[in-house]
């Protein structure tokens, strides 16, 4: 039967017959050999040959430059494509220090944070420091040795220089080295090798913001010219005269730090410190005062001098002449007399009469010891305002004959830069060890560029005894020479190689005290970036002449005439003193205060800049003139906050030679710094008159205040704080269909079932309290995430990119209720900042508006962006209440119109710098914060590997590592241990909710912005508290 | 068979017969164009190639060439997007609900306004894909078609999906539903073509009429299907606009989180659709000298829908108003405060005299039977229609939560080419149709006609 069901098919009747012949050929495809097998080639020769041709053709045709990436030929034993380095080194620009880490992805160092283990900056950053990584990929760098700019070997260079140096060493000539303040003990040493070698060298230092007068007045008044540690941690009461210790003082990021740990409050610590300030022009610290005052550049003096009478009457000391009543001084004085011994006063003048003023107010206040430590001196500020006026003096006079300018440019950032410059061309050997051209090296003869500091072995020794070290992130980029072993070279020097040098120094100095081997105590200075060695406690007695200082002060100062303005030149918060002005995360960074970006202005009392409604930032140009000085022009900036009467010009502005980025942009303000009781004054009296030339400031912010929107910003005072920490908190409350009386909270009232978070819950916590609106966090952002630069004409067009932003909100005169006076600022606004980015709604609105679902919700709680599923409609962004979300609308990569400004993504040394972690996005898609999700997997897939569970702080995201107050805080809500848990005091579940995992916050002072709209973030603000008095009934 | 009626002014004037109906209407088609129709022709052409220019700049450069920025994503895009749309409800709710309701005087605009709301419809799609800024993307991501992504698929949740459905929904069914019109009145022109020996015309109106042959039956399912079609679109004439509306109601910004938003964009849908059959007719019948046939008796009628369909909207805009303080939301109040007060208050002013105040003229009998007056008033209330889109877009966005992101709105040639580029098109295409297709229902208005058995009126109509 089964036979008989099996059918037989055959192929042919060869196979039926099964003759012999078939079977030799059955196991082939083709019964008879085909043609191609006749010739001897197969037909896979045939597309080989056929496929070669084609492409040779099509290569021979292709005329696109062939970019080669070599493949390693042995693999680096410590470099794994796609895993990252980290390199501990030292951020020096000038006398700015700062201890970081560096990310090196496959060689180039893409990312800077900062190094915990230094005890001065202890893990901050600033805004400049988390930018200086593009500075290495910077496209004006110079690329080599250069002479009369035409470029030469190295060797050619040195050969011409120690033969000019040894010419002028044989008649005797006088030689300079300028640089400013330097922080490296082996740079020191080196300079000292040279000047052995050419003995009529001199070193002098400079500063762009100068604390001469401070040195100067700590020399009179304790017999030794230095700078101290002042500590803000410990300041219950702190007073500061016009000194921007937050955003430019001395050393902003160590302030910052102990500012923001007695700024902290919850409902264990209860205190925090009281902050004065008076000033002209509204800085960073005066924004984050509880008082603030406005006075005038020229009472400066006074202030101080009054607030010493103050003391001194308290005190029973004499009072000194002088003086001049202020608001709040009274009281100043009263609360600093209170908390004696915690107390602090400091004042950013530059004038050596006003600083023994404050010595001996801190000294009254036992400040020395407790609040300032003498013997901790920081070696910040070296610049000799005098040395450096002597040497202009030498310069113009034809003295000198050779001078090196040490990484330094006077000719832009000294007052006297012109001069500077002129005198250049008389002096037989200039040279500039810039690692740019700028200004000053435009007008020497050699250049012999330095390495950046991420190619180059350095030292620094910023504070007394705490030693930091610099080595390189990646091979120099271009053919420069560290500058210290060109003055070695130059010096005749057997050994010219600078980490030689630096090492051997290092051995030497604490080989002995180490304790362990030589190369052990290398390599752990190398892991850790920074040595310590105990400092000598040392107390100090105040010997300064105060009635002489007072008297100095009185005689020095006069208002401004009727018809002239006090002018405050200071450093804005993001250009600084302009020495990174060619970077373009700095020029596209909005100040703190104005949110300007791409420009230069000058701020004005919004009531004295006449005629100008500063409309969306459209204003008139003003001309500013001191005596002696060619005017400048500027744009003019309306600045609540701003002391009548007086103006304030950023530094940092007017470059003509820093490159594509900064060039043309704004005027030069350092001219206009004057010399007062002989150091640089930053200010003077001056001319000011608006003039018809319109202009448009690009702002990245143009409506200045809150509206009275106590869901958006929630405030309180700390006396309020202390009896109820729920004070003024602001708990929308939705009305039910039970009426008026049941009120329920906005979450519980919804139709969502929730998601389910079954692994991680990531979330955040932004202190309004210790966040002082530095915005390092927001270039730490767009580093990471590739964030594009969009330049000035695309932020007039309101189009920044920025995932991250610092929402400043002045306070308003006007009650809630007037909504056209609430659009105004105060004449002196009390001062909000609030970092705003993607709050990774639960129930995020825009995520169920695009309609081809490419934004999405994670299951860790993330709101996530698919780019390449994106189509475009905006939809999201409209839909988005807190306004973050940002569209690319135009191809911001690899194209023309944007080469200049956003270097990192058109260049392809730029390009060096982006993370390969994160896409580059494209035209027509939405992005926005992501939470650093790269970072978020990258920490997961380490724990995954080692089988265990992401522990807490091992993944955190950019802005919070950049924090240096720790205002922002990550983690896992799902974690109870965790410190987001423990500072928000997240209630995971609770039963009379109608949705599970969702979580709430039972800290006092957690709020949600706009919270009575239900989309559930997973960030919480930490309510601001201000330590200010009841306002009177 | 013709019913005429003692107490009710004929709807065609004139004395027209059945055969002066078909002479006057064809003659359009069958004779040379007009020079006026030639210079129309020139400046849609022209506008038209300008906005062309202005559309491919934008899909190279980018959507950056508009004026929108991170607070504003939409602006022009999507006020002429909604504008358009609007526009385009006028001519199913003639044909379609007017059919129902056996308003005979639609017969002689029907034709003209469904051309229109096709055209508009045209005209209002091409800016959600040009507004995207990559529209070959936009072409089939928003679709659930079959893919390989997986799991991914378009969002149903989101209203511009619903948007996508909603509007090819409404225009297919509006393109069916107007060439079945069509059809009979191309069987006219084919069978006089053949008459004439013109053997071209013939075989393409032969085609374009499906062979159309006239037959009692072909009638009588024609009939029913105009029928089953204007049951169909019915309903859509109140969900385009409804879902258009959601498109904003169902968002959280304060200004169009608003549950009233769907009748009002209806009725600000029909008002502007009307408006804008008045400003087209009215050039036409000039134009193709149809006098008789839209006479002003219709224009008086539309102008009281324009009364009744303005009142409407003046009284949502109140209503809003209204609640807007009555709810007691802070971003609520502000965001209305911001309209009447704020930077952009010209263009509220501007909506509520064009919508409000304007049509309310029309209560005088003189104002909506005089043919300039109408024709001015049209025009105004289409400006005021697109400023109630652009406010309600533009002023909602640009002071929303947060005040840190307030920003303002600038337009620039490129958002203003967009808005040309439709217009060329628009009237380019209504053009070639007003030549090439019969613009009035030639088959409806017959029956609406006398026999030519029966003797003149004694009365010309109010035109005579």
């Amino acid at each position: 039967m089964e036979e008989s069901n099996k059918k037989v098919y055959w192929k042919g009747l060869e196979q039926l017959t099964n003759s012999p012949e078939f079977v030799k050929h059955a196991h082939q495809e083709f019964a008879q050999p085909g043609p191609e097998e006749d010739l001897g080639h197969s037909r896979r020769d045939f597309l080989k040959m056929m496929g070669f041709g084609m492409s040779a053709v099509a290569l021979a045709a292709c005329e696109a430059p062939i970019r080669k990436a070599i493949p390693y030929v042995n693999k680096p034993v410590d470099v794994d494509p796609s895993v990252p380095n980290y390199y501990a080194s030292t951020y020096i620009n000038g006398g700015d220090y700062a201890s970081v880490v560096v990310k090196v992805r496959e060689g180039r160092p893409i990312k800077i944070d900062g190094n915990a283990l230094s005890s001065a900056t202890k893990g901050g950053v600033s805004a400049q420091v988390e930018a200086s990584v593009l500075s290495l990929y910077d496209n004006d760098r110079l690329r080599g040795a250069k002479i009369d700019k035409k470029r030469v070997d190295w060797k050619d260079l040195d050969r011409e220089v120690i033969a000019k140096l040894n010419a002028i060493a044989a008649q005797g000539g006088q030689i300079r080295i300028v640089s400013n303040t330097i922080l490296s003990p082996s740079t020191k040493a080196v300079i000292e090798k040279f000047k052995a070698k050419f003995p009529t060298t001199q070193h002098i230092q400079y500063d762009q913001s100068s604390a001469y007068g401070i040195l100067k007045a700590n020399e009179e008044s304790f017999g030794s010219a230095f700078i101290p540690t002042y500590d803000f941690s410990k300041a219950k009461t702190i007073v500061s005269v016009a000194a921007d210790f937050i955003g430019s003082w001395i050393a902003p990021i160590e302030f910052t730090k102990g500012y923001a740990l007695g700024r902290e409050v919850n409902e264990e610590k209860t205190d925090m410190s009281r902050h004065y300030q008076f000033e002209s022009i509204l800085s960073i610290t005066g924004a984050n005062a509880d008082y603030r005052t406005q006075i005038k550049p020229s009472e400066e003096g006074a202030v101080v001098a009054q607030l010493y009478n103050l003391i001194a009457a308290k005190a029973g000391r004499a009072t000194v002449t002088g003086g001049v009543e202020k608001a709040n001084l009274a009281k100043a004085a009263d609360d600093l007399w209170a908390t004696k011994g915690s107390s602090l006063v400091v004042a950013g003048s530059n004038d050596k009469a006003i600083q023994v003023l404050v010595n001996g107010i801190n000294d009254m206040l036992g400040s020395y010891g407790t609040t300032i430590d003498p013997s901790l001196t920081v070696n910040y500020r070296q610049g000799d305002d005098q040395a450096m006026s002597a040497f202009v003096g030498e310069l113009e006079a034809g003295k000198v004959e050779g001078v090196i300018f040490y990484n330094c440019n006077p000719v832009y950032d000294h007052p006297q830069g012109k001069k500077i410059g002129a005198a250049l061309k008389n002096v037989t050997l200039s040279i500039a060890t810039g690692y740019k051209e700028e200004e000053t090296g435009d007008l020497v003869k050699y250049l012999a560029p330095d390495h950046h500091y991420l190619e180059s072995w350095n030292d620094a020794e910023p504070k007394k005894n705490l030693f930091s070290l610099s080595q390189p992130t990646i091979t120099p980029i271009f053919k420069t020479r560290s500058a210290q072993s060109s003055f070695l070279t130059w010096a005749g020097e057997s050994e010219t190689d600078y980490f030689e040098v630096v090492k051997a120094n290092w051995s030497t100095w604490f080989g002995a005290s180490a304790g362990v081997n030589l190369q052990t105590f290398w390599d752990k200075c190398l892991y850790d970036g920074v040595y310590e060695k105990p400092v000598e406690a040392k107390s100090v007695y105040f010997s300064g002449d105060v009635g002489a200082a007072a008297n100095a002060i009185s005689n020095n100062y006069k208002a401004a005439a009727s018809g002239q303005k006090e002018l405050v030149i200071y450093e804005s918060g993001n250009i600084g003193n302009g020495s990174q002005a060619n970077n373009p995360l700095l020029q596209e960074l909005p100040d703190p205060i104005t949110k300007a970006v791409w420009d230069h202005y000058v701020t004005v009392a919004p009531k004295e800049a006449e005629g100008i409604k500063f409309f969306e930032s459209n204003t008139r140009k003003a001309k500013i003139t001191v005596e002696g000085q060619e005017p400048v022009i500027v744009a003019i900036l309306p600045q609540p906050g701003q002391a009548a009467g007086t103006i304030g010009l950023p530094l940092g502005y007017g470059r003509t030679k820093a490159g594509k980025v900064a060039d043309g942009r704004g005027a030069n303000a350092y001219p206009l710094i004057g010399l007062l009781n002989g150091s640089l004054s930053y200010g003077a009296n001056v001319k000011f008159e608006i003039i018809e030339e319109e202009y448009q400031i690009a702002q990245t912010q143009t409506h200045n205040t809150a509206m009275g929107r106590a869901a958006v910003i929630q405030e309180t005072i700390l006396s309020k704080f202390k009896k109820d920490p729920s004070a003024d908190s602001y708990q929308p409350k939705v009305t039910t269909w039970n009426g008026t009386e049941d009120k329920i909270d906005p979450e519980t009232a919804t139709l969502w079932k929730n998601h389910d978070y079954t692994n991680h819950h990531w979330g955040m916590s932004i202190d309004l309290n210790t966040c002082t609106g530095c915005a390092a966090c927001v270039v730490a952002c767009n580093v990471e995430n590739n964030v594009a630069l969009v330049g000035r004409e695309e932020v007039i067009n309101r189009r920044e990119m920025h995932w991250l932003r610092i929402d400043r909100y002045y306070s308003s005169d006007a009650p809630v209720t007037d909504w056209k006076g609430l659009e105004e600022a105060s004449d002196n606004p009390e001062v909000v900042f609030q970092p705003m980015l993607c709050q990774h709604c639960n129930n995020a609105p825009c995520e169920t508006v695009c309609p081809v679902a490419a934004t999405t919700h994670s299951t860790e709680g993330l709101n996530q962006m698919t780019y390449n599923r994106c189509i475009g409609t905006r939809y999201c962004a409209n839909n988005c209440p807190y306004k973050v979300r940002r569209f690319n609308w135009f191809k911001y990569h690899d194209n023309k119109q944007f080469q200049d400004v956003n270097t990192a993504m058109n260049t392809d040394l730029g390009k060096m710098v982006l993370n390969p972690d994160v896409t580059v996005r494209s035209r027509g898609v939405m992005e926005k914060c992501s939470f650093c999700v790269q970072r978020i997997q990258a920490g997961k897939l380490t724990a995954k590997k080692e089988k265990r569970r992401v522990a807490d702080g091992e993944v955190n995201v950019a802005c919070a590592a950049a924090c240096s107050t720790g205002a922002i805080v990550f983690g896992d809500l799902n974690d109870k241990d965790s410190k987001i848990s423990k500072l928000l005091k997240v209630r995971p579940t609770f039963a009379d909710r109608p949705t599970v995992n969702d979580k709430d916050a039972d800290n006092p002072r957690a709020y949600q912005v706009i919270e009575e709209i239900g989309v559930r973030p997973n960030i919480w603000y930490l309510k601001k508290v201000r330590n200010k008095d009841a306002a009177k009934a | 068979m013709q019913v005429t009626s003692v107490v009710r002014d004929p709807l065609v004037t004139g004395g027209k017969t059945v055969k002066d109906v078909s002479h006057d209407i064809s003659r359009q088609v069958e004779g040379k164009p007009t020079r006026s129709w030639w210079i129309a022709m020139a400046i849609s052409v022209v506008l038209f190639a300008y906005g062309f220019y202005c559309v491919c700049t934008v899909l190279w450069n980018g959507i950056g060439v508009w004026g929108l920025n991170k607070t504003v994503g939409w602006a022009w895009d999507i006020t002429n997007f909604v504008w358009w749309v609007g526009i385009g409800h006028a001519g199913t709710l003639i044909s379609a609900i007017l059919l129902l309701f056996r308003q005979k005087w639609r017969m002689s605009i029907n034709r003209a306004a469904e051309a229109m709301t096709i055209f508009a419809v045209i005209c209002a799609a091409t800016f959600p894909l040009i507004h995207m800024g990559r529209l070959w993307l936009g072409f089939y991501w928003a679709l659930p078609l079959p893919n390989a992504f997986g799991s991914l698929w378009a969002n149903f949740n989101s209203p511009l999906l619903w948007d996508v459905f909603a509007i090819s929904t409404y225009f297919t069914v509006s393109l069916v539903f107007w060439y079945i019109g069509l059809i009979p009145d191309f069987a006219t022109i084919r069978d006089r073509a053949v008459v004439q020996g013109n053997n071209i015309r013939a075989q393409i109106y032969n085609a374009l009429s499906f062979g159309w042959q006239g037959g009692a039956k072909t009638w009588m399912r024609y009939e029913s299907v105009a029928l089953i079609l204007a049951g169909l679109s019915t309903p859509l004439v109140l969900s385009v606009h409804t879902i258009v509306s959601m498109d904003f109601a169902t968002s959280v910004i304060p200004g169009w989180h608003t549950t009233i938003f769907p009748p009002y964009f209806v009725a600000g849908a029909i008002f502007s659709g009307f408006a804008m059959v008045l400003t087209l007719l009215l050039v036409t019948r000039v134009v193709f000298k149809l006098e008789d046939y839209i006479t002003i008796y219709h224009i008086e009628l539309m102008n009281i829908i324009i009364i009744v369909t303005g009142s409407v909207v003046g009284i949502a805009y109140i209503t809003e108003l209204f609640i807007s303080w009555y709810s007691g939301v802070e971003y609520e109040g502000y965001a209305f405060y911001n309209r009447v007060q704020g930077p952009f208050a010209w263009s509220y002013w501007s909506m509520m005299t064009c919508n409000v105040i304007s049509p309310q003229l029309f209560w005088i009998k003189k104002i909506r039977t005089s043919i300039a007056a109408t024709f001015v008033l049209s025009i105004i209330v289409n400006i005021g229609m697109w400023f109630e889109r652009f406010v309600i877009i533009v002023t909602s966005l640009h002071r929303d939560y947060i005040p840190s992101s307030w920003t303002g709105f600038h337009p620039t040639m490129f958002d203003i080419g967009e808005y040309v580029f439709t217009f060329g098109l628009f009237f380019t295409a209504f053009l070639l149709f007003a030549k090439f297709f019969p613009v009035i229902n030639m088959a409806e208005v017959k029956s609406i006609v006398r026999s030519d058995s029966e003797k003149p009126h004694h009365k010309e109509g109010l035109g005579a």
